[in-house]
């Protein structure tokens, strides 16, 4: 079927300035999809601008030269710099002069300023069956699980056009059908105190996203809420290992009361049975440092540390000095909670280096020094870190990553799974 | 070797030594936007360079910034010089796409059956632009 647009759609294409264009750019992507039309959206969540290079700056700067606005209400996804001034940003002009015109032309279009990876916990959560147009991979794939919104994958340049239209191409996500679940990925076999843990939710998200790639699932055999800040990290595991767009989790997920209800036909496709072996490989393939003696640094908040996260690490630390810093990464909505009652301060005297509107893996922040070791929390973090920063990675718990922190070296406490 | 290909994105037609990746890669995180080499650690083919390759991808993973790390390329002169993929990746040929309105170069995007990829392994080939794929001999 081919794309029909209206006439007003039309209209608007065949325009010279930025609402034509994102007009123009909507309907090439619904065509290179099979969309046969475009149905208005509720919201946006926009990742384009972080800093990448030139041609990103140069793009938004022409929207605002086309006089184009947002027509729906439209959060930001961090940028390449602090602009609360938390951390110090070693991108030198003139990347960083591109990177602020950058982050100024996306508030020009009339974008919120949350720069977070994490708009779900900085209060925009659409209504469960509205259609949004989201970007970053992990705010995707929680919006239409968690939150029951649905969205596609949008990527950079096409979310700003989508919410200087108003308006996303109709396929996907967006359609009921195609939000059912045809694979289960059934964790019945691990062990009760291993699926209570921190760590079981971002290694069964990287080992769900490579078995799944972006086909959807339910997760089988898990027994009560795992907590939203387990969902977010399930999630931005499974979206940096496969091409996930949309989980299930039985029981947990609203689109999933039971497996019968959100499976596609009366039997799976495929059930993928997890064993503890499985488990144990998905883990170990989120380091890449082998044997390490010593720890140069701990990263943790991607997705961004909510409030909750910030009370577990100050509990950690239980006031004790860092040997390593602790980069923890977070959104201004969660700062403005860190600076009120004093803890901003506190935490910052015990060595960790709070890092605001942005993180370590899309811009330059720790130290380059060459064959440095890196710990995290985060299975996304595991996953890109090693390519965008140089560093080796060594995955582990947060407890884990906090007497780390305190003795400079790698520490260990296994649950088994 | 040769095959009819559907155009995706259309673009200049490519003539280069092909790469053909052997497992899904992100463009970011995996790709560095400035030289086109691949950065990920754990992709088969990492160190490989993209930029003037005719560049195979069995499928892309990941963030939805492929879009901003293609169009950088293609700003750059650093995009392969033609891209065979087998299936439609909206996020990534986002890319292409962005940059055609920015009145960009951009090379052209076919679609091949990842079945098909093998015969084009380790030598040079063309896409022209009606998106004919042809080893070269």
């Amino acid at each position: 079927m081919s794309l029909a647009l209206s006439p007003e759609e039309q209209a608007i294409a065949v325009r010279q300035d930025g609402a034509g264009m994102a007009m123009r750019i909507v309907a090439e992507s619904a065509r290179l999809l099979g969309a046969p039309r475009l149905i208005p959206i509720a919201s946006a969540h926009i990742d384009g601008a972080l800093y990448h290079g030139d041609s990103g700056t140069l793009f938004a700067e022409r929207l605002i030269e086309g006089g184009a606005k947002v027509a729906v209400r439209s959060t930001l996804n961090v940028g390449a710099l602090d602009l609360m001034g938390c951390s110090r940003i070693r991108l030198e002009e003139p990347q960083r002069g591109m990177a602020r015109r950058m982050m100024e032309a996306y508030r020009k279009l009339g974008c919120e300023q949350s720069w977070t990876c994490a708009p779900y916990q900085a209060g925009h959560r659409p209504a469960q069956g509205s259609d949004v147009a989201w970007g970053e991979s992990n705010a995707v794939v929680f919006c239409n699980s968690v939150l029951g919104a649905r969205t596609n994958r949008y990527g950079d340049f096409l979310d700003i056009a989508c919410a200087i239209t108003g308006r996303a191409p109709d396929y996907g996500l967006h359609r009921p059908e195609n939000r059912l679940a045809r694979l289960v990925f059934d964790v019945s076999g691990l062990s009760p105190s291993f699926l209570a843990s921190e760590i079981a939710w971002p290694v069964l998200g990287s080992l769900y996203g490579r078995e799944v790639g972006n086909a959807i699932g339910v997760v089988r055999g898990v027994t009560g809420h795992p907590g939203e800040d387990a969902l977010k990290a399930f999630g931005a595991a499974a979206a940096s290992s496969g091409a996930v767009g949309l989980f299930h989790i039985a029981g947990v997920t609203p689109e999933a009361p039971d497996v019968a209800t959100i499976l596609a036909g009366p039997e799976p496709e495929a059930v993928i049975r997890v064993t503890p072996e499985m488990v144990a490989k998905a883990r170990a393939g989120l380091s890449t440092a082998v044997a390490p003696e010593a720890v140069d640094a701990v990263a943790i908040g991607s997705p961004h540390l909510s409030h909750a996260e910030f009370d577990s690490l100050e509990r950690l630390i239980a006031g004790r000095r860092l040997a390593v810093p602790i980069y923890a990464c977070t959104g201004r909505h969660a700062l403005a909670l860190l600076e009120k009652d004093g803890r901003r301060k506190r935490l910052e005297a015990s060595g960790v280096v709070i890092v605001a509107d942005t993180c370590v893996v899309v811009t330059p922040i720790m130290p380059d020094i060459g064959n440095g070791v890196l710990m995290t929390n985060s299975g996304k973090f595991a996953h890109y870190a090693p390519g965008n920063t140089g560093y080796a990675v060594l995955y582990a718990s947060l407890a884990d990553c906090v007497e780390s922190a305190v003795l400079g070296r790698p520490v260990f406490t296994d649950v088994a799974a | 070797m040769s095959a009819a290909a559907e155009i995706l994105v259309p673009g200049k037609a490519g003539e280069g030594e092909t790469l053909v990746l052997t497992a899904p890669i992100s463009f970011w995180g995996g790709v560095d936007p400035k030289t086109g080499r691949i950065a990920d650690v754990r992709h088969p083919q990492h160190g490989e360079v993209i930029a003037g390759r005719v560049l195979f991808l069995p499928g892309t993973i990941g963030s939805s910034s492929a879009s901003a790390v293609l169009m950088e390329l293609a700003h750059n002169g650093r995009a392969p010089a033609a891209l065979v993929l087998h299936e439609p990746d909206a996020i990534l040929l986002l890319g292409l796409i962005v940059a055609r309105e920015m009145g960009w170069e951009t090379p052209i995007a076919v679609r091949l059956d990842r079945g098909a990829f093998d015969a084009y392994r380790g030598g040079a080939a063309t896409v022209a632009a009606d998106g004919a794929i042809a080893a070269a001999v």
